[in-house]
């Protein structure tokens, strides 16, 4: 029978089953300082030790600051923070892993851009971690998804995971990007389509030209934005730009494996005729840059668009919730989005802080400079080694000319754990993947856009389509 | 695990749909390296007028009178009435350990997000799915009687209102048994220890490189 690819890993991992309810088997699992430590300290509690040490891959990146780092760990300034990240660093220490990147190591950064960029995220793999965000490793014809923490510790403690099945749903999207559309708009533009309900129940395949004709860290970015569809898992079948894409990473498999690997995870694709329990398409010559108006990711329009009217709303729920996002944002509907001014912007997380991310941005800052009204434009690295690569290429010169802060890798103002956020009333364009209501500070409102459009909101002060720049 | 077997308690309504995990706890208090004491921080920004941070006197702080649970007649509440995709966001146990440190054991709505699901039943917490129909009669009844309280048997698997009506409602046969006798999903599993070995061995042999 035809199997999708998500039948093909889930199947392929199952240790037993029972009434629908499986045991599967985890491959690779990344630890990160926040959701980590009541896991370890439950297996202390209980004198457990973890399965299996070398699937563990750890860094430290929520809580870690941006800036100071000259100072060290008492350049944290929050002690609170300063306690988890040490703590994380005891854990490995007592536990064990195969690697572990803490902070201020050349190598530490977002879990989500750390473990692709070491080779540590494989195809057919199934990988975990206590972050949502984890649905990132999908990319790769991966079973990837966030887990909470007490699935953490069990993992830990047995290598498997008590799942049953997601129902599948492919989404296809086919055409050809037009200029100054990336993967970003493709996934905001979904999740418009579907809300951030749809994917409830489902693990998400993205398929169709656009998907194939996509970078790895394209890729990354869509199945990362999986969850904010609602979805646990996005997945992608492997193809070369895959395969190339880990290639030579420090921990992939090396010549005398590399060849059986190869031929494995070129079986990483749905069948031709396998059956999904739902279908979304788009074409990508609807896709238009996208900008959030609103204070969940499915409150999105293009950037010619405006702030929706009450009377578009499905539902007195939905009216609900958009009279409550007028008021948060401190937006009125019928408002053009190119109107909407910025006081700061953010160009980083698990989203869209790679390289390609940070190329894309800066070519649309070179030469030009922040407007007066922007108090703050960050651009935050997704990795040590991501900052490196940038440095090597002048792109933080770029950016530093530009107005531009140049920080060190971290999480950083995605979620506003660290020092890095917005005060009470502040707007920002930022590449991250969450608009919720507090998520980059309390009060704050958060616009979320792709790495491009951010880079020319901070040179005009206000949203504009990066198409129209030449 | 405390286990969960049936339950009388006081309803609140909280009428939002897609109420994300930053919202049922804000990532400040994430810094914790413990998994209690969060109650007093649940829905922090909407609860309180200020701004909260951890290790403040929450008793101190001042109360935001239009937030439905500050209302005194939801004080003691232990089941959370609420709208579709309740949950979504983030992945943190926080938010189900802040509602069950509140007092919270049921919530009903009409769908939730996946992970934040799963991780009430590994609290003790038991998430139920109605449609939404259902859910919108309950919150008009709420809304009419002070005090409403909703009557749960997990091994019935129904609601009971104070006027005698029954909505029968679904749950997972493996986590409905783990619930209602309070178990440990690690002690299950590790009775799976001999299977998990032998799948191990067979996998490694598969694909060698996952082992390196």
């Amino acid at each position: 029978m035809a199997k999708t690819l998500y039948d093909k890993l889930f199947d392929s991992h199952v240790v037993t089953e029972e009434n629908g309810t499986a045991l599967i088997y985890i491959d690779r699992h990344l630890v990160h300082e926040v959701t980590s430590p009541q896991a370890f300290e439950g297996l202390r509690l209980a004198g457990r030790k973890p399965w299996r040490i070398s699937s563990i891959v750890a860094t430290a990146d929520h809580n870690t600051p941006t800036n100071g780092w000259d100072k060290g760990l008492s350049g944290i300034a929050d002690p609170v923070a300063r306690l988890q990240i040490e703590t994380l660093s005891d854990n490995i220490r007592e536990f064990g892993a195969k690697a572990y990147f803490p902070f201020m190591d050349s190598r530490q950064g977002i879990v989500h851009v750390v473990g692709p960029e070491q080779g540590a995220t494989l195809p057919g793999m199934t990988v975990v971690c206590g972050d949502s965000h984890t649905s990132t490793h999908g990319a790769f014809g991966a079973l990837a998804h966030g887990i909470g923490t007490s699935e953490v510790e069990h993992v830990m403690a047995t290598q498997c995971l008590v799942q049953k099945k997601s129902k599948t749903m492919q989404v296809v999207v086919n055409g050809i990007l037009g200029k100054g559309v990336t993967a970003k708009d493709v996934a905001l533009a979904i999740i418009g389509k579907t809300g951030t309900a749809g994917g409830n129940g489902y693990a998400i395949e993205f398929a169709g030209s656009v998907i194939r004709n996509m970078s790895m860290e394209g890729r990354m970015t869509l199945c990362n934005m999986a969850i904010e569809a609602g979805a646990r898992a996005g997945i992608i079948a492997v193809d070369d730009t895959t395969i190339n894409y880990v290639k030579g990473r420090p921990f992939s498999p090396k010549a005398d494996q590399w060849e059986a690997a190869v031929a494995y995870w070129n079986t990483l694709h749905s069948d031709e005729g396998a059956a999904f329990d739902a279908t979304v398409t788009l074409n990508a010559e609807d896709i238009q840059p996208q900008v959030t108006w609103g204070t969940s990711p499915e409150m999105v329009v293009g950037i010619d668009g405006k702030v929706p009217s009450l009377e578009m709303a499905k539902n007195e729920v939905q009216r609900g919730d958009w009279e409550r996002a007028y008021a948060y944002m401190g937006l009125t509907p019928n408002t053009l989005i190119s109107d909407i001014q910025i006081d700061k912007v953010f160009i980083g997380s698990c989203t869209n802080s790679r390289i390609e991310d940070l190329r894309a941005a800066a070519a649309i800052a070179k030469g030009k400079h922040i407007a007066p009204n922007v108090k703050l434009a960050l651009v935050v690295p997704g990795s040590g080694l991501v900052k490196a690569q940038a440095e090597q290429e002048g792109l933080d010169k770029i950016f530093t000319e530009a107005g531009f802060e140049w920080r060190e890798p971290g999480c950083s103002m995605c979620l506003a754990m660290n020092a890095d956020r917005l005060a009470s009333g502040e707007r920002c364009a930022s590449t991250s993947n969450r608009n919720f209501e507090g998520r980059q500070g309390q009060g704050g409102r958060t616009h979320l856009v792709s790495p491009e459009m951010a880079a020319a909101a901070a040179v005009a002060g206000h949203f504009v389509d990066v198409r129209d720049l030449s | 695990m405390q286990a969960f077997t049936q339950l009388n308690g006081l309803v609140a309504p909280l009428d939002r749909a897609n109420v994300d995990t930053d919202a049922i706890i804000p990532k400040q208090f994430l810094k914790s390296i413990k998994r209690s004491g969060f109650g007093p921080n649940a829905f922090d920004e909407w609860r309180y007028l200020d701004q909260g941070e951890p290790g403040m006197d929450n008793s101190k702080r001042p109360i935001n009178p239009d937030f439905v649970l500050n209302q005194s007649r939801y004080q003691g509440a232990s089941v959370l009435l609420t709208r579709e995709n309740f949950g979504c966001g983030s992945s943190r146990e926080h938010a189900p350990w802040a509602l069950e440190d509140y007092g919270f054991k049921v919530i009903i709505a009409p769908s939730f997000a996946d992970i934040f699901f799963n991780n009430c039943f590994k609290n003790g917490m038991l998430p139920i799915v109605l449609k939404a129909d259902v859910v919108d009669g309950l919150f008009n009844q709420v809304s009419v009687t002070e005090g409403y309280k909703l009557n749960i048997d997990l091994s019935a698997q129904t609601i009971t209102t104070p006027a005698g009506e029954v909505h029968p409602f679904e749950v997972d046969a493996f986590r409905k048994h783990c619930l209602l006798n309070g178990l440990d999903d690690i002690g299950l599993t590790m009775q799976q220890q001999d299977k998990i070995k032998a799948f191990e061995l067979k996998h490694q042999q598969a694909q060698p490189w996952l082992f390196n």
